[in-house]
Parts: C-alpha cells; structure tokens; sequence
C-alpha cells in the first residue's frame, strides 16, 4: 500500500510540476499583453481593442489566482518539499502580484484615461518595455530556481539591470511632464501612470532580492 | 522451558526496547527531522527491517561481544543486560542518542570486575578502536557521497519537486537498509549475553525454513527493538533530525546512507569472506554504535560547510553520553550484581555462591559462529 502510495505521488508531483510551469506562462503572457496593451492605448487611446487586451490580462490573472491556490493547497495536503514549502508559496504569492498590477495598472486606463501627449509616447513605450523585461527575466530566474538553481543569479542580474533601466527612464519622464506646460493636475495624473508601470519594475527588483535568498537557501 | 530463563530475560528485552527508542533515531531521525517522511511510516519501515537484520544476519557481531566476557551465569547475564538498558533509558529520557554497545561493553566489564574475571583486552581494544575508527569512517563515506550527491543533482538539473520525491524514496530505502543493518549489527548488544542460555529449540517454519534456538532468541529481541521504536524514539529522532545541526533532505540523505553502509560493514559476515577470499584485510564484525556512526555522518558534511551551522552544545552533551554510558553502566551492573548475589542469594558468575537458575554453556562456543548452527542450551 505504502508502495503503491509513493508511485502515485510521481504522478501528482509531475502534475504540480505541470502546474507551476503553467503559472509561470500565465504570468510571462500576462506581461506581453500589458505591453501590447500599453502600445495600443498610446496609439489609438481606449480602444475596443485596448478593452479586449485588459479583458485578456483580467483572464490570465483570475487563471493565474486559480492555480497559484491550487498548488498552494498541494504543497501542505501532500507535505512536499518541507523544506522549501515556505519559499515557493512566497514567491508565487509574489509573482502573483506582478499580474495584480498589471491589471490595475491597465484598469486605470481604462476608467481614467490618461490623455497621454505624443511627446512622451516614446518614453512611455520605452518605460514599458523595461519593466516588462524585468518582469520577464524574472520568470527566467523563477524557472531556474525550480530547475537550475545555479543559473538564478544570471536571470537576477538582468532583473537588476531593466530596473534600474526603468528608473531612469521614469525620473527622465517625470521630469519633462513635470517641466512642461501642462496643468498641474494633468502633470500629477501623468506621473501616477509613469509610477503605475515603473511599480512593475520595482515589485520584480524585490522578488528578485527574495529569490536570491530562496536560491541560497536550496544550496546549502 | 525454564520459566527462570524467560524471567531472566526480560532484562534483554527492556535493552532491545532501549535499543529500539534509541538507535533507531539514528536510521530515521534525519529523515523525520527534516519532515521528508512521516515518523509513523519510519516506525514500521524500522521495526519490519531490524527483525529481518537482526534474525537474518545478526551472529557475526554478536560472536565479538561475547569474546569480551564470556558471562557464564544467567543472572549475571541478566544483570550486564539490565544495566545497560538502564543506562540507555536514561540517556533517551534527556533526548540524547547513546551508544547501545558502549552501555553493553560498560555492562560486561561490570560484571568482570565483579567476578573477578579477566577482561580480554584484545577484544577491548578492538571494541574501544571502533568508538573512534567508527564516526570516522562514517563522517569520511558521508564527505564523499555528498559530493557525489550535489554533483549529479547538479548535473541531472532536476525539477525541485522531483527531487523532493526521489529524496523521500532515498530516504525510505536507506532507512529501510539502515534499520537491517542495525538489527544485525546490535542485536548482539541486546541478545548476545544470553545465547548461552537460549530456552528455544530448532523451529521448523511450515516446512519452509527452520530458525535456529538463536534467531529465534534474536526475533524475540528484535520484537522488543521494534516495540522500542514505535512507541518511545520520537524525541531522539527529533534530537538527530534537527538538534545536532539543521540539515537539507539531501543531506539527510547521506546521513542515513553513511550510517547505514558504517553499520553494514561491521556487520557483514559475507564481506568479511569476500575479502578473505581475495586475500584483503577484513573489517572486524564489531557491533557499533549506530549513534556514533550518525553522528560522524552528520559532522562530515558540517565539515564540507566549513563548521557552520553546528550546535556545539548539542555535540557537547551527546559527547557527554557518550562517555557517561558505559560508566553508568559498569556501575548499576556491578552494583546490581552485589544485590543479586547477596540480597537474592543468585549465582552471578559460575565460580560464585547462590543458586543457578539453570547451567550456561561456555559463550564463545565455536556452534555458535552462524546463526543457522543449531545450538541447545544444556
């Protein structure tokens, strides 16, 4: 029975696998739509088509919710890695976050419609691609701490690196909304949008520090 | 069968029970420390492979103890056994895990010191050279089988959970390895002074198999190192899984493994031939301490980590048993034996006064070299 027992739990280890892996895709699509989302609300504003990309991205977060409570609950019904129980479930609580401010991110737009001037569409789009390339090297590094723990690190570096990436390109955005003509309150409901998609760069640096612990956690 | 002999039994029974809530922390301790396997699915992995070591290779080491003192009356045999159970007992009550063959040989040298006979100081020497030869070697196979471990994990780049997985599965069989090669290596410590004077004759299993009077004697020690295990080594498992040094599952691992080929290799009557057989030097069939041997396995790879990480105050104290047992032991038997001779009027070594429950045969008898040798008590 015990035997019997033990074969089975290859197989619900290999679904877990399956299920952690399809975590990490929902939340590596989630970061593609955001920027395409981005992309088209700076070239034809709140589109249909820009509601379509923020109902896909609401999807992929309630997808993302559903398993990431779904291997929660396996990780502590089947006792699994006692050791490193803890850190998974933090990590996929914190990735999970990612996707939280996507959406929110995007749902602002949506319902305040930032009109955004052509001058800084630029540095948008470029602000954009930095945070989600943060966020994508984080998907990198989580997939290596599953597989490959020595390989963490390089993935965290680039983290480090689009971050930092990120906060130059926002302070420089901040300051020419900042040193334009617009009125003040246009100025400040900019620089919410600036923040709301610097935060991804900044919640994937943070991930990133906690992985990096995690990762040093399994080697010992 | 003399109802006197059964009596006098008892005492072996409470060391294999001693025996059982002791060292079988050491085969599953780690594992249940670092909570990779259930303590109740360890208990019966545990018990099940130490009556299969003890009744299927359990002679080779026992034949070793007796060659330090041949105890050749019952009580004095009961009171060597009791003594060292004693002194395990206690030592399992603070949580420590002691050496079953230090509390044994502290027992014996007791009962020689009373009866005045000569200790055999060859045997001694070979028993004591084990205490240090032991952790050694066992710290030594756990230093190069965690770098071969770390090394293929590395390269295999396993997911997380699979390891996880085939790290409880490891677990599991070598426990299961480690709980054989305990019931064979120390259940000369539980039974060994009493097969001279083994109440059991030759049982024919439905036309199977036979048990010889001495496996027999051993199952029923055996029995009691499994009662030992399942109802009273949780504490000290939890002492070696996680008190002496905070340790990954694949560590726990090594350490189970370690312990388990330390025990094995003092134990094996076929590696013994084998290496005879090819002209090599033989290791001696001694039983030792599976406590030490865990806990030298656990040092080993505090080694590779530099000493970090070690709960030196932990080692002190299980230092500390370690050096305690025996003398705890020699004492109550020597004490005890005085009582016995004197108070309960028993006969406690053959050329002393009091009354016999039954007559021993000398211990080192050449029948008693394997277990399958039929051996009659006379």
């Amino acid at each position: 029975m015990e035997l019997t027992k033990r074969i089975s739990l290859f197989g619900r280890t290999r679904a877990l696998e399956k299920e952690i892996d399809d975590f990490l895709d929902k939340l590596s699509q989630g970061s593609l739509l955001f920027k395409i989302a981005i992309r088209v609300y700076l070239n034809d504003g709140c589109t249909p088509d820009f509601e379509t990309k923020l109902h896909d991205v609401n999807k992929m977060e309630s997808d993302a919710d559903h398993l990431r409570r779904a291997i929660e609950t396996k990780l502590y019904a089947q006792t699994l890695i006692p050791e490193s129980r803890g850190d998974v479930l933090g990590l996929i609580e914190n990735l999970d976050k990612l996707l939280n401010l996507y959406e929110g991110s995007l749902w602002a737009f949506s319902i305040e419609k930032p009109d955004i001037p052509e001058e800084f569409h630029h540095d948008f789009e470029n602000l954009t691609d930095m945070s989600v390339q943060a966020a994508e090297s984080l998907v990198l590094a989580s997939r290596a701490f599953f597989r490959n723990p020595d390989a963490v690190g390089d993935h965290n570096h680039k983290v480090m690196f689009f971050e930092k990436e990120a906060d130059k390109v926002s302070s420089k955005l901040k300051h020419a909304i900042f040193g334009s003509d617009l009125h003040l309150s246009r100025k400040t409901h900019l620089r919410n949008f600036v923040e709301h998609i610097d935060n991804v760069a900044d919640l994937a640096e943070d991930i990133a520090d906690r992985l990096a612990i995690y990762t040093i956690k399994r080697t010992i | 069968m003399d109802l006197s002999v059964l009596i006098f039994l008892t005492s072996g029974l409470f060391l294999g029970w001693a025996l059982g809530a002791n060292d079988a922390a050491n085969v599953f301790g780690t594992a249940v420390g670092t909570r990779m396997v259930r303590f109740s699915t360890a208990a019966i992995i545990c018990s099940i492979f130490v009556i299969l070591g003890a009744v299927n290779s359990g002679a080779g080491a026992a034949h070793t103890l007796g060659k330090l003192g041949a105890i050749d009356a019952l009580s004095g045999a009961f009171m060597a056994a009791f003594s060292a159970a004693l002194a395990v007992y206690s030592m399992t009550k603070a949580g420590l895990p002691v050496s079953t063959t230090q509390a044994i040989v502290g027992g014996i040298i007791g009962w020689n010191l009373f009866s005045g006979t000569p200790t055999d100081h060859g045997t001694l020497i070979k028993i004591l050279s084990t205490w240090i030869v032991c952790p050694l070697l066992a710290a030594g196979i756990s230093i190069i089988l965690f770098k071969a471990t770390t090394a293929v994990l590395k390269r295999a780049n396993l997911h997380l959970l699979r390891t996880d997985s085939y790290t409880r599965i490891g677990l599991l069989l070598a426990g299961a390895f480690g709980a054989y090669s305990l019931g064979a290596n120390n259940i000369g410590n539980v039974m060994g002074v009493f097969i001279p004077a083994s109440p059991f004759t030759d049982f024919n299993v439905l036309g199977l198999f036979t048990l010889s009077s001495i496996q027999q004697l051993f199952l029923l020690g055996a029995i009691a190192i499994a009662v030992g295990v399942m109802i009273y080594s949780k504490r000290v498992m939890q002492t070696v899984g996680g008190g002496l040094m905070p340790l990954s599952p694949v560590a726990a691992w090594v350490v189970v493994v370690s312990h388990s080929l330390v025990l094995f290799l003092f134990a094996s009557q076929g590696l013994e031939s084998f290496l005879i057989s090819h002209g090599l030097p033989t290791i001696p069939l001694v039983p030792v301490s599976s406590s030490q041997a865990v806990v030298g396995a656990v040092m080993g790879i505090a080694i590779l980590k530099g000493g970090r990480g070690i709960r030196w105050r932990v080692l002190g104290r299980i230092g500390a048993g370690w050096v305690v047992t025996p003398i705890i032991a020699g004492l109550v038997c020597f004490v005890g034996l005085f009582f016995l001779q004197n108070v309960f009027d028993q006969k406690v070594h053959a050329g002393g006064p009091g009354e016999e429950p039954m007559a021993m045969v000398k211990y080192a008898s050449p029948e008693i070299k394997t277990p399958n040798v039929a051996m009659r008590s006379q």
